[in-house]
């Protein structure tokens, strides 16, 4: 039943997995990874992303298209959910980080919750003529919703990484995360940069939960099984890392892929999060971290 | 003046009396609890919700009548979240704070395998909600279990003996990891195992898989003609739409099996055209006939609008209801609420209801299963209202409900009309 050809589509298949897996990471890593701040409500939000692209591509608009028209409204709630969670935690002292996480928590809930309440509990889902068929070559055949997942998680990793090391804002976000005093010195305020940092988070994730109903059904609860597999990425690749989060998530789609392929279903995950720790345990830092 | 003060203290002494009487005469004016829990949100949130439905329609039924023993019922019913460990401290709070008189368990296998060992405990009578095999390890006998089905072979069997007689021979199983699941996906490789089937395929996988495409590739590598599948909600769109885009090979005969999900409108309507060919278990079908089930889903499909639930309620609601008329029937023959005369009276007895008679084995299983294997054919995308048609969902198994050929393989049952 095994065989090299086999382990080869699994690995093609595991690459469309792991861009997937970094599209839904990219904004965690700019929360987290470049700001420290414990963004626990990230998978919350990607959901509630998804959500919002439902409803809008109940319009007849493509889900893709809906993702992009949601980014603003989403840069603009990062950036209010930043302020509140500055002017309540983050500005009151060193133990900040702990309550923040009680925050983002509760965000989280909140989010859950009212999307329970506004559409209830069944799945979702939205219709394109990329859902549902493949790109077939050979014997080979590629969900148009994974080659899909694979455009937007590279340019979204390329319009990030530019934007960090070409603009000034870019640079001052990745600035504050490392000094912020030295930034406070530049004559930039840590705090507006931190809610632009907060607002493009936000942003990135309306496309990521676009991106996330169209890969598969989602439901209110579906940021419980993100969670994980989100963080997990963010770290593997070393925390404030674009790059990083894309080369994070193509080994663990790509080993996901492979070991289910190979050792079976169950095995998956675990073998995922086992990588982790090994990784963890070789390089603290990450992949890509300093 | 002293009879007056005689007067005074009779009328005291009779007052210190009825307060200190909680007996059966001022008893019988409260309302009669019944507790539950019931997934209201998470994996199994949908079916949930509209079988809650069916059951608050059984106590407003019952309440009209005058209710059970001239007391009104009230159901009290909390969200368990779809997750097992909720439900034993739930329960222990409907027993002792809430002081539910009468039991109803939650739906699904995973809410209630926890609370076996706290009514077999406590000796009190269950009525099971559609759980599969729960008690066959525990074995309360005052467990009552709603569902159509018995042991494994109701879920495998049918769709085992299709295959065969599309002469397939080799089979895949894929399983989500979890306790339903594997109940059922270990039925189907018993059956296999004996019947000398040739297993090209067997795997789990872990419980909220968001994406099917590696497995379906992995099956599709082992080119079964034969695929049964075993999987929760949650996952059945998932698989579905990766079978559509990678295909499991012309070999197939039959797909399906064992696919919780499939029986929910909203699952069925999102699907639409990728159900066509799929055989699958469910507990009704449009075109089966009991009576008094065309009034149920009459009045079901206007509180269904209301509450915003399943529209069309075939799979859970009508056997909630069903569970609701065998209370009602036990109750008034036993003219009691004790939990071992109803569980006495529920053991030997046939209850009528919507759903057809009711009876019991020795481990409170259906006595005579009937479940159906029914195969999806010309169903088309975004269409509700085809799901209340006959022909849309066809019955090829058992016998007694069957109501078409079955027609493979799978990629010819796709296109059929």
């Amino acid at each position: 039943m095994f065989s090299l050809e086999l382990l080869f589509e699994a690995a093609l298949f595991g690459v469309l997995l792991g861009c997937f897996y970094a599209a839904v990471s990219l904004g965690l890593s700019v929360a987290f990874g470049l700001l420290d701040v414990p963004y626990v409500a990230h998978p919350a939000l990607l959901v509630m992303g998804s959500y919002a692209t439902y409803l809008i591509s109940s319009l007849g608009i493509d889900p893709l298209l809906s993702g992009l028209l949601l980014m603003p409204i989403f840069f603009l709630l990062g950036m209010g959910l930043y302020r509140f969670y500055y002017e309540t935690f983050e500005k009151r002292g060193s133990d900040a980080g702990v309550r923040g996480l009680g925050f983002f928590f509760g965000i989280a809930f909140i989010i859950e919750v009212a999307l329970i309440l506004v559409f209830g509990v069944d799945q979702r889902t939205v219709r394109a003529g990329y859902i549902g068929s493949s790109l077939e070559i050979g014997d080979y055949r590629f969900p148009y919703r994974m080659l899909m997942a694979f455009a937007v998680a590279l340019l979204l990793t390329l319009v990030l990484t530019i934007y960090f090391s070409k603009t000034f804002n870019g640079r001052a976000i990745k600035a504050v995360g490392q000094d912020e005093s030295a930034l406070r010195l530049m004559g930039a305020n840590p705090v507006k940069i931190k809610q632009l940092a907060f607002g493009i988070a936000t942003a990135v994730n309306a496309l990521a939960g676009a991106l996330l109903i169209i890969v598969g059904p989602v439901e209110p609860a579906m940021d419980r099984i993100y969670i994980g597999r989100t963080f997990c990425v963010v770290v593997l690749a070393g925390l404030g890392s674009m790059s990083g989060t894309l080369v994070a998530g193509l080994i663990l789609g790509v080993v996901e892929s492979v070991v289910l392929m190979t050792l079976g279903a169950s095995w998956a995950p675990a073998v995922s999060f086992g990588l982790l720790l090994v990784m963890l345990g070789l390089r603290p830092q990450g992949l890509f971290g300093r | 003046m002293n009879k007056t003060r005689r007067q005074m203290l009779g009328a005291a002494g009779v007052a210190i009396f009825s307060a200190n009487v909680p007996s059966t005469a001022l008893a019988q004016g409260a309302p009669l609890k019944i507790g539950m829990s019931m997934p209201q949100t998470g994996a199994l949130g949908a079916g949930g919700q509209a079988a809650l439905l069916a059951l608050r329609m059984w106590v407003d039924d019952v309440n009209a009548k005058g209710g059970l023993l001239g007391r009104k019922v009230e159901l009290i019913a909390y969200d368990d979240q779809s997750n097992g460990a909720n439900t034993p401290g739930i329960y222990t709070k409907l027993l002792d704070v809430d002081k539910a008189e009468l039991l109803i368990a939650p739906y699904g296998t995973n809410p209630t395998a926890p609370i076996m060992p706290l009514v077999k405990e406590r000796g009190l009578m269950l009525m099971g909600n559609f759980s599969f095999q729960v008690n066959a390890k525990v074995q309360h006998d005052m467990w009552f279990n709603n569902a159509p089905w018995n042991d494994a072979r109701g879920w495998s069997e049918g769709f085992l003996e299709l295959g065969k007689m599309a002469g397939a021979k080799s089979i895949a199983i894929f399983a989500a990891d979890a306790e339903f699941s594997q109940n059922l996906a270990n039925g189907a490789r018993e059956i296999v195992k004996k019947t000398g089937w040739n297993v090209v395929y067997d795997q789990n996988y872990p419980p909220n898989n968001t994406d099917f495409s590696s497995i379906i590739r992995a099956v599709r590598a082992a080119r079964p003609e034969a695929v049964f599948v075993a999987c929760y909600p949650n996952e059945a769109v998932a698989v579905m739409r990766s079978v559509n885009e990678i295909g499991l090979g012309s070999q197939v005969q039959i797909f399906g099996g064992g696919m919780v999900g499939l029986q929910f409108t909203p699952i069925m309507q999102s699907l639409g055209s990728l159900l066509n060919g799929v055989v699958n278990f469910n507990s009704y079908v449009p075109g089966m006939k009991f009576p008094g089930i065309d009034d149920f889903f009459k009045r079901y499909s206007v509180r269904a609008a209301a509450a915003k639930v399943d529209p069309l309620g075939y799979y859970l609601p009508p056997f909630n209801y069903a569970t609701g008329q065998m209370i009602e029937q036990a109750v008034n023959a036993t003219k009691s609420f004790d939990h071992k005369k109803l569980a006495e009276y529920m053991r030997k007895t046939e209850f009528q209801t919507i759903v057809g008679p009711i009876g019991f084995d020795k481990f409170g299983e259906r006595a005579k299963p009937r479940m159906v294997q029914a195969q999806f054919r010309n169903i088309q995308d975004n269409n509700v209202d085809q799901f209340k048609n006959t022909g849309k969902q066809v019955v090829l198994w058992p016998d007694i409900d069957k109501q078409g050929d079955f027609i493979f393989p799978f990629d010819k049952a796709r296109k059929a009309t």
